[in-house]
């Protein structure tokens, strides 16, 4: 890679998205006693007590559980049903496909706040409201949309006649979809999985009004603690760094697919 | 690509059909059934008609936190879409620094909408935050909680800070798709940066800009966490945008028939924009297999 005036740009702009991450990161080991005192660019003495706090802390680390399971239930299902969906989506016309397509599209335009209560109705009256798969079903709605859309968009790069040909060997449909086709889309489904694991796990408004205890997520537990204690900057800090972590391990998995990912497919 | 008229294939999308109607019909359904009820409990409601959206559509409040909330939104778009494209051309087309850059950029997508709230909260403060801190040492009085401009801004540029990678990666995308032949040809030709932009990489990234623009349409238009933890909406309702102002009515007030018929009124608007959406998405697509 030659080294080029351009790059200084692109540096400077990294910089700029790195630095409050860095802050955040700053302030998670030092003690509260020097983030309130002094302003210090490293630490003096860098601790690991903020860490030590929630890893030891039910009321913290459970939260980091409990995103964990309702965010892999989501996955799960988004995956499941939108592969044959978007399958069909790619394959074949049917009555109704186009406006079939539009509708999902707007369940992933629809503003969270629209179906708070709503949701907060259903699912307490059917004794769902704090379970995990109260929230993994909430998030169905943006997530399923959006895995369908992706998915549509890498299976039509793939040529039709590999299915003809499956077809003409004999394959049944399940055992060409299972042995043939998911195996052609590795990487359309893992950064299919990769986004559905991303807006699940950032989301905040409807995960917090679905649970109460037994699921708090730890975003909620994250903003709680702000109104609760207000003042303990270092375990906050910390806090934030740990929700960053799996984000950025998954990334690292997809990271020659995510441009491609991010437009849908679509390039 | 021709597809085959089939309609079994209806079998196949049935099961999103199904987990989508649950969470969007029902819902939508009960928000139409409080719109034009006024409900005491559950036992005594009452049938009031328009009456809901006629309080609704005359609120001030309402009016004040469309005008801020298009403001907002339109700022969002206009420093998000050309920095976007602006860091995009700096990205490196090979080696190590693709993989790097990719991983770097994405990380704020990542982050969980209340973090970027706290991250911004702790940055900007002029006590403990290195953004604060820099900015009065540099003689501005700067204080996001206090100040409606300083707030104003904070979330504005907590937003850039958050979504301009999402336009980066995504004219990336439409970048990685020219071949090296067209700039091999431009360069023979004798163009001009300028030229090779306009007319090799502005036409290759104009499928995958109309999703960013709108995609940061949609999202800016609905924001509700991240100034939700960084101002609350303040100071005073500086920061009030749309879905605040219904959490507030709906979860706050419970005011639940106003509530329900500004979520309508606000699905409708949103529904519009996608329906063009959908729409320019889909010919811009039937004119690339021509």
């Amino acid at each position: 890679m030659r080294f080029q005036k351009r790059h200084i740009a692109l540096i400077l702009y990294i910089l700029f998205l790195l630095l409050p991450i860095y802050w955040l990161f700053n302030m998670s080991i030092k003690t509260n006693s020097e983030i309130l005192g002094a302003m210090t660019l490293f630490p003096d003495n860098p601790t690991l007590a903020n860490y030590a706090t929630i890893l030891t802390d039910p009321a913290w680390y459970s939260g980091y559980i409990n995103s964990m399971i309702y965010v892999a239930i989501n996955v799960v299902i988004s995956l499941a049903v939108a592969l044959p969906a978007a399958y069909a989506f790619s394959r074949f016309n049917f009555v109704g496909d186009k406006h079939l397509f539009f509708w999902l599209l707007t369940n992933r335009m629809a503003p969270p706040a629209v179906f708070l209560l709503p949701f907060f109705q259903l699912y307490s009256s059917v004794g769902l409201f704090d379970t995990h798969i109260a929230v993994a079903l909430a998030h169905c709605l943006f997530n399923v949309p959006l895995a369908v859309w992706i998915l549509e968009g890498f299976m039509s790069g793939i040529p039709k006649e590999i299915d003809e040909t499956a077809y003409v060997d004999g394959y049944s449909f399940p055992r060409f979809f299972g042995t043939i086709f998911i195996p052609l889309i590795r990487s359309g489904i893992g950064v299919t999985a990769f986004f559905c694991f991303m807006f699940s796990w950032v989301e905040l408004l409807l995960a917090r009004t679905l649970t109460s205890v037994d699921a708090k997520p730890i975003v909620a537990t994250m903003t709680r603690t702000v109104s609760a204690s207000g003042l303990d900057w270092g375990v906050l800090a910390a806090a934030g760094v740990l929700t960053i972590v799996p984000g950025a391990l998954v990334i690292w998995f997809v990271r020659n697919y995510i441009a491609k990912g991010f437009a849908m497919g679509r390039v | 690509m021709n597809k085959i008229t089939n309609n079994k294939a209806w079998f196949l999308v049935l099961p999103v059909f199904f987990i989508v109607a649950i969470s969007a019909i029902i819902p939508l359904m009960t928000v139409v059934n409080y719109s034009v009820q006024d409900i005491f409990d559950p036992q005594t409601r009452f049938f009031v008609g328009t009456e809901w959206f006629e309080q609704v559509l005359g609120d001030r409040r309402l009016h004040d936190a469309l005008i801020r909330q298009i403001v907002y939104t339109m700022s969002v778009l206009l420093i998000e879409v050309p920095l976007g494209i602006a860091v995009a051309l700096t990205l490196p087309r090979k080696g190590w620094g693709v993989s790097a850059s990719m991983v770097l950029l994405a990380l704020p997508l990542l982050i969980p909408w209340n973090v970027v709230g706290t991250i911004w909260q702790i940055f900007g403060r002029a006590d403990i935050g290195l953004g604060g801190y820099v900015i009065n040492m540099l003689g501005i009085d700067y204080n996001y909680s206090q100040n409606p401009m300083d707030a104003w801004v904070t979330v504005l540029v907590m937003d850039v800070w958050h979504w301009t990678s999402l336009i980066v990666l995504l004219c990336y995308a439409g970048l990685r798709s020219i071949p090296d032949a067209y700039y091999q040809a431009a360069k023979i030709d004798g163009a001009s940066n300028w030229a090779v932009f306009r007319f090799i990489q502005l036409p290759k990234m104009q499928s995958v800009l109309v999703i960013g623009v709108l995609l940061r349409f949609m999202d800016s238009f609905m924001i509700y966490t991240e100034p939700f933890v960084l101002t609350g909406g303040g100071p005073g309702t500086a920061t009030t945008f749309l879905s605040q102002f219904l959490v507030t009515i709906a979860v706050g007030q419970f005011d639940l028939g106003p509530a329900a018929a500004f979520s309508l009124i606000y699905f409708l608007i949103i529904l519009l924009v996608c329906w063009v959406f959908y729409t320019v998405v889909m010919n811009a697509g039937k004119r690339e297999e021509q």
